[in-house]
């Protein structure tokens, strides 16, 4: 397949070895090696997408990652979709299916490039000034209208099905960008022994050598051909064991202490692959030295007409021609700013392509690259620039002209005819990282960008990423800093610095855009190619007075799009800074930020997805429950039985059953949850005393008591049941969620505050399970399982603890209760406790023993006026608001949050205290969170006075019933209240938050 | 993330830790003395510090224990870290900061 659009010999592909893939369903081959930008130019293909603002047909520009325009979608199946990938980055395989994007009902034939005539009716700024009216027709109309015709791909319609791994890994030097520099760097570290990473984004390593010609036009390295030396370097690295070498690897992100994220692309060029391997690999590598060879971009020129597809970078050029023998056409003009269109120029001609003339925008050209393109008689016009291009779907000419600094034409306007044109605006070195790693920046005027200047982290730059670029200079570059970081690693070495030519062609550089006639009209000239962005928006921000990059950048979206403007954001810059007449460093630069380039979502998600999204706490019980048809909530990272549903039950009917089998019987529920911290040793009562409000020097062994934790100021943090097991020892629980912070926050106290007392802690929440029996018939059901240990009423009061043992196993029996009726609460080692549940299940049936959950647990406590800490308080609940005063130890000088109590506004009459609701018609039930006022129909701003904590309604009761935190809520008792809903004002009259045996008598029965 | 090294178990991931706040705020031995003015410093008072800062925290994936870091809030850097009870160096003010 030979039509004059590859080149005869040459370049980096396996011609041997056709590939066939599809173009928007059309069926085209490339070869191996090929990238679907590369491949569909030698199909001749140059439109291949629409722009984003205004559908203009465009080309592919660039030939790396920077590309703005080429962005495909390719689809493996309908999970397998991935849109917004940009053609240079997309190694074609057989089967490859590719989409263009952003147009219908076709590429070539696009409805939405009407914008492009509308263009003059929506400058910068457009959509926020337009679409104001009326406020409600954003949401609904405006915006998801403007999003349909803006806009890249589509999303995949399917969860991912593929795998991503992740890894992190140490090293000595990590050298990011496997190029010139990066290769003589990372060898000349691998020599000293140390352990170095090498990384590159690219398919193969060789970075800017991959661009280079092969052959007698060759560039020598050491005496051997670039592409010699670079096999060999890549080798004997790639034998190194010390060395891990990772192609198509992105250093996406710099982070504090030599943290560099790397995202592999393990399967997207595969045909086939395997299927377990993972898709992406995430390393999180932490480097001791870094070095970053990076590279540099060559930035496009600024004219009307600059976006047409076939106008491209000519260093682009040159790689698609030399490293996958492409030719994109067969007359071109080149239009330069630096050296390097040159050398394209001569590598194009070499390849039969026609160079129609060279415009230098330089008044004056001169140097090797320009006397070898005299010698080869290839036509150069010094100060000459560009004010016009045409042709639809791709360029058929260039306007050429002279324009002098007031923007008016001297001499003939020359109509070129061409199919291709090569523009360079010289390199723009990617700092990206070292930015990122909070590097100093600073302004090159020869280079015309910013360069590195002050690390802030144990990092080098080498090569064309510090403005080097002449070979031997980048090569001695790497050479150096691979050393020098080796050095500060540990490692001793002597670095060889390859030869290699001294020749330099990045030089001469242009930021801005180039000189036009004054007063063109129509013609657009764009900065930046992906967001459509043009020098009449950014002249727009200027005259409307915008001086900060930053706020430019925003309001006309310049450098925001996917590419986050690697092509265009130096041109922005100098176009700015020559409107405001303010020098480039001085107008500043906006901030790098990760990623380098878009990484999936799979890759930072790695293994957490699904199951293994966050660890799941189950109890020793769970699986029983789980049989008997238990519906499940989440409690922190405990997955806990809600309810036990029976056939055609729903939550409420499940809910109202189990609160009647407590009430009239005996229920059994699973407790093991709940946070336990044993508390030992000689000062373990005075540590209780000053943690906790309550005081425990009185409470005897054998008993337990109340706990209310505060933080120092003042508010609960957290409460439980405390049995004190032993003089020394207390058995402390704590809320199923609060487990953690309560044991961190008394480890600061025991460590930082309290070094002196003699006091440990230990975390025994999953030590033990802990079965809950509740209900008139609790006793009844334990008498016959339990050994050692008289549960009588007078041998085991309420709040009683005592050791024994059940069914042959060492028992901590509580005489407890949150539900309000005659309670035990059963602690066995954990591994016995799905034995004992079902002794104590199956001892139960003949007094209806019923399994119960966390709903009507919730329900049988709030009936009781029992608070949970998170529901009925918020982080500015005192003990007093919420009725607890009474647990406060009186006598004590101090525990934690005591002094803040005494402070005025914890005081204060007004504060909102717990009270219970009954809603007038007891059949309602609040919601939960809902507001209270104390008038009727106030209108906003209304003024609540309270809020409810939880609502429920009591099968018991037969009625609904309510928690609420309500200002001065117990000097309100019997007052009519309101919580307004959206269907009216719901009266509620404020009662005592105990609705059921207010005086005891079942507790202690 | 921060590379952080704990006193007793040496360099480990940021990870492992958690933050905790300025350090050298020893809780009042007499809260009761305290006037609300001076215990509201105490509670929510806290230095906001570009440049040099002391601060704590827990290696609390790891051996559990708290200690207190000198870390530059402009570059991240840690220039030290010690144990609690402990003062802080005095090359606090003089530290060299940077890579």
């Amino acid at each position: 397949m030979n039509d004059g659009l590859r080149s005869v010999v040459g370049g980096r592909i396996d011609r041997a070895r056709p590939v066939h893939f599809t173009f928007d369903g059309r069926e085209l081959t490339g070869f191996q090696g090929d990238t679907l930008a590369s491949a569909l130019l030698a199909n001749g293909v140059h439109l291949v997408g629409r722009s984003f603002k205004y559908h203009r047909p465009r080309g592919i520009l660039a030939a790396g990652s920077e590309e703005p325009n080429a962005l495909v979608a390719v689809r493996r199946d309908e999970a397998r979709y991935t849109p917004n990938l940009p053609a240079t980055q997309v190694e074609i395989y057989d089967g490859l299916e590719a989409h263009s994007q952003n147009r219908w009902p076709s590429l070539s034939f696009d409805v939405g490039a009407v914008n492009d005539l509308l263009s003059p009716f929506i400058p910068a700024g457009f959509y926020y000034k337009t679409f104001m009216w009326p406020r409600r027709a954003w949401k609904s109309i405006y915006e998801p209208r403007i999003r349909a015709a803006a806009g890249l791909g589509e999303s995949p319609t399917q969860a991912d099905p593929d795998r991503y791994s992740n890894r992190f890994i140490h090293c000595d030097v990590l050298v990011v960008g496997a190029g010139p520099a990066g290769l003589a760097a990372a060898s000349a570290a691998a020599e000293s022994g140390a352990r170095v990473i090498v990384c590159d984004e690219q398919s193969e390593f060789g970075g800017s050598l991959l661009g280079e010609p092969d052959g007698e036009r060759a560039p020598k390295i050491e005496d051997e051909r670039a592409s010699a030396w670079l096999t060999r370097t890549v080798d004997v690295l790639t034998r190194n064991p010390r060395v891990t070498v990772l192609p198509r690897t992105t250093a996406f992100g710099y982070f504090p202490h030599n943290l560099v994220g790397l995202n592999q692309r393990l399967t997207d060029h595969l045909a086939e692959p395997h299927p377990d391997s993972p898709r992406e690999r995430q390393w999180q590598v932490r480097a001791q030295e870094v070095v970053l060879a990076t590279g540099a971009i060559e930035r496009p020129l600024v004219f009307p007409g600059n976006d047409r597809p076939g106008i491209m970078l000519a260093g682009a050029v040159r790689t698609f021609l030399n490293r996958y023998g492409v030719i994109p056409g067969s007359r071109a003009v080149v239009v330069t700013a630096c050296d390097e269109a040159y050398r394209a120029a001569l590598d194009l001609r070499d390849a039969g392509v026609f160079i129609a003339t060279i415009a230098d925008v330089r008044g004056h050209a001169s140097g090797p690259l320009w006397e070898a393109a005299r010698r080869a008689g290839l036509a150069v016009q010094t100060g000459t620039t560009v004010i016009g291009t045409s042709g639809r779907l791709r360029v058929n000419s260039v306007r050429l002209a002279r324009v002098d600094d007031h923007g008016n034409v001297v001499g003939d306007v020359q109509t070129m005819p061409c199919d291709i044109v090569l523009m360079s605006g010289g390199f723009t070195p990617s700092v990206h990282l070292f930015s990122q790693s909070r590097g100093k920046l600073t302004w090159d005027d020869k280079v015309r960008s910013f360069v590195p200047a002050d690390p802030a982290e144990r990092v080098r730059s080498a090569g064309a990423c510090r403005g080097t670029f002449a070979l031997a200079a980048v090569l001695e570059d790497g050479a150096t800093a691979g050393s020098a970081a080796a050095g500060d690693a540990g490692f001793v070495n002597t670095p060889r610095r390859p030869a290699a030519p001294a020749v330099d062609s990045a030089i001469g550089a242009y930021a801005g855009a180039l000189p036009q006639p004054g007063h063109s009209v129509g013609a657009k000239a764009f900065v930046d190619w992906q967001n459509d962005v043009t020098t009449r928006d950014l002249a727009q921000a200027a005259r409307e007075g915008f001086r900060s990059i930053e706020h430019i950048k925003r309001y006309t979206t310049t450098g925001m799009a996917t590419d986050q403007g690697k092509t265009s954001n130096l041109n922005a810059l100098g176009f700015v800074s020559h409107e405001i007449d303010k020098p480039i460093p001085e107008v500043g630069l906006t901030t790098f930020r990760m990623p380098y380039t878009p990484v999936t979502f799979g890759s930072f998600a790695g293994f957490a997805r699904g199951d293994l999204f966050d660890p799941t706490r189950t109890t020793p019980i769970h699986d029983w429950a789980a049989r008997n048809g238990a519906v499940f909530e989440d409690v922190s990272l405990w997955k806990r039985a809600r309810y036990f549903p029976r056939e055609g039950e729903d939550m409420h009917a499940a809910v109202a059953r189990e609160c009647l089998a407590v009430r009239n019987g005996c229920g059994i529920f699973d407790a093991s949850t709940l946070g336990k911290i044993e508390v030992v040793g000689k000062d373990a009562v005075t540590f209780m005393n000053r943690m906790y409000v309550n005081g425990w020097t009185s409470l005897a062994v054998g008993r337990s008591r109340y706990g209310v934790l505060l933080r120092d100021d003042g508010f609960i943090y957290d409460d439980g049941v405390v049995a004190r097991t032993a003089e020394d020892r207390f058995h402390v629980t704590t809320t199923t969620g609060g487990a953690a912070r309560v044991l961190a926050s008394m480890e600061d106290f025991v460590q930082t505050e309290w070094p002196d007392l003699s006091v440990w802690l230990t975390s025994t929440t999953e030590q033990w399970a802990v079965i809950a029996v509740q209900g008139p018939h609790a006793r009844r059901v334990l008498e016959g399982l339990v050994e050692g240990v008289d549960i009588t009423a007078q041998d085991m009061p309420h709040m009683s603890v005592a050791r024994g043992r059940i069914c042959g196993v060492p028992m901590l029996l509580f005489r407890v209760s949150f539900t309000g009726e005659l309670g035990f609460e059963v602690n066995v080692p954990a591994d016995f406790g799905l034995a004992v549940w079902e002794a104590i299940y199956a001892a139960g049936q003949q007094h209806g023993i019923t399994p119960y959950g966390t709903e009507t647990m919730h329900v049988l406590r709030a009936e009781k006026g029992y608070i949970i800490v998170g529901q009925e308080t918020d982080g500015t609940v005192t003990p007093d608001d919420a009725g607890l005063g009474w647990a406060i130890g009186k006598s004590k000088p101090d525990f934690v949050g005591k002094r803040s109590l005494q402070r005025p506004a914890m005081t204060a009459t007004d504060r909102k205290q717990l009270v219970g609701l009954f809603t007038l018609d007891p059949q309602v039930v609040l919601e939960e969170g809902a507001q209270i006022m104390c008038e009727r129909g106030q209108q906003t701003p209304a003024r609540p006075i309270g809020h409810v904590t939880s609502s429920y309604h009591s099968a018991v009761l037969g009625r609904s019933i309510a928690l609420a935190l309500v200002a001065g809520g117990r000097a309100r008792m019997g007052a009519t209240l309101y919580v307004p809903m959206p269907n009216g004002d719901v009266p509620v009259q404020v009662t005592s938050p105990v609705f059921y045996d207010s005086e005891g008598a079942r507790l202690n029965g | 993330m921060l590379l952080i090294e704990c006193p007793y178990c040496g360099e480990r991931s940021e990870l492992e830790f958690v933050y905790g706040g300025q350090a050298h705020i020893a809780r009042p031995k007499n809260p009761a003395d305290f006037s609300a003015q001076e215990w509201t410093d105490y509670l929510y008072q806290r230095d906001n510090i570009k440049g040099v800062h002391a601060e704590r925290w827990r290696h609390t994936h790891g051996c559990g224990r708290f200690f207190n870091a000198l870390r530059d809030t402009t570059t991240d850097h840690f220039i030290t870290t010690y144990k609690v009870g402990e003062s802080p160096p005095a090359a606090l003010n003089t530290a060299k900061v940077g890579p």
